[in-house]
């Protein structure tokens, strides 16, 4: 990996307990979930990682310890570098404290992560859904919510079907 | 026999009161702008220049439910955006017709997910589904034609409701 990189990994080794796996030529750094604001603080403040690229999660459904992971992607525009954290997530307790006192723009992202996979930000200004409606009940991009939405009719199964579909009396 | 008869060529047409009130509706049907998504690109293209549907009396198309007949509901509609559509169809005054254009409006389209609303049927009453995806401006105008005969064969008894 880059020399910075290396540097900035063996720093967060020694302070925050970071590990680190290479795949690739991608490097995913393990940040704990208490430490993630002090890490992101460090690295915008001291490495000049000053654009939050990406916040996402992934769900690796039937593994429940960690269930997921929450993304974290840095981009340096002055030393064209891009940095991956990783927040292990278990699924008993999906808390994660909030990044929007660092970057402004995870908000709305954690917003949206807690709306498809139902992780809380703790410490988040406006814990709303954001993509689905306010009423609406689950966690979309979960792996164990169903794909599909409704079974398709054929001229086979046509009637049956038509006559349970909820169809708007006026 | 009749009044023609009678006045000679003074330029008197009789007919029912159906009939004219009908003829009407259908001529001058103001649809109301809902393209939601790529269907109203085509919707756009059906009321430009090369496939007119102002010679069918949709001269304009307004923005405001209060002064539309006709929503053309034209693309898909999310499940957020539903009771939306549902309250500005409440607020078109009667009567009023509803034309489900496209496959995503009529069906839900290919998208068969938690996201979007499987047919716009279980948010309003649809009179005519026009398939396609999108469907060409030809279909739509076929769609709205096919509209017109249903309204021309409309009864006053329909209206009374029970």
């Amino acid at each position: 990996m880059d020399n910075r990189l290396e540097k900035i990994v063996q720093v967060l080794q020694e302070n925050a307990g970071a590990t680190y796996e290479e795949f690739r030529g991608e490097l995913h750094i393990f940040i704990h979930a208490e430490q993630i604001v002090d890490v992101l603080t460090y690295l915008q403040d001291e490495h000049a990682f000053t654009l939050l690229s990406v916040l996402t999660a992934v769900d690796y459904w039937p593994q429940e310890n960690p269930r997921f992971h929450v993304i974290y992607q840095l981009t340096s525009l002055t030393q064209n570098m891009f940095i991956q954290l990783r927040v292990p997530v278990n699924a008993s307790q999906p808390r994660v404290p909030t990044a929007t006192g660092v970057f402004d723009v995870a908000n709305w992202r954690e917003r949206e992560v807690a709306d498809m996979f139902g992780i809380e930000f703790e410490g988040h200004p406006d814990p709303r859904r954001i993509l689905m409606p306010e009423d609406w009940d689950g966690h979309p991009l979960r792996r164990d919510y169903p794909l599909g939405y409704e079974e398709p009719q054929f001229s086979f199964n046509f009637e049956e079907i038509d006559l349970r579909k909820p169809y708007v009396k006026e | 026999m009749g009044v023609e008869q009678k006045l000679g060529n003074m330029g008197i047409v009789t007919t029912t009161l159906e009939t004219a009130v009908n003829w009407a509706r259908t001529n001058a049907m103001w649809p109301m702008l809902f393209g939601l998504a790529c269907c109203a690109i085509e919707m756009m293209a059906a009321q430009a220049a090369d496939y007119d549907m102002s010679r069918f009396g949709m001269e304009l198309m307004r923005p405001s439910p209060r002064q539309s007949d006709l929503m053309i509901v034209a693309g898909r509609v999310s499940r957020k955006m539903a009771p939306v559509l549902r309250r500005l169809y409440d607020q078109m005054p009667e009567p009023k017709w509803v034309i489900a254009m496209g496959d995503c409006a009529s069906c839900g389209g290919v998208f068969n997910n938690y996201a979007i609303v499987q047919g716009v049927d279980e948010v309003v009453p649809v009179d005519v589904y026009v398939a396609g995806c999108p469907p060409r401006p030809e279909a739509l105008i076929h769609g709205v034609v096919t509209l017109f005969e249903k309204v021309k064969g409309e009864k006053f008894t329909d209206l009374v409701k029970a």
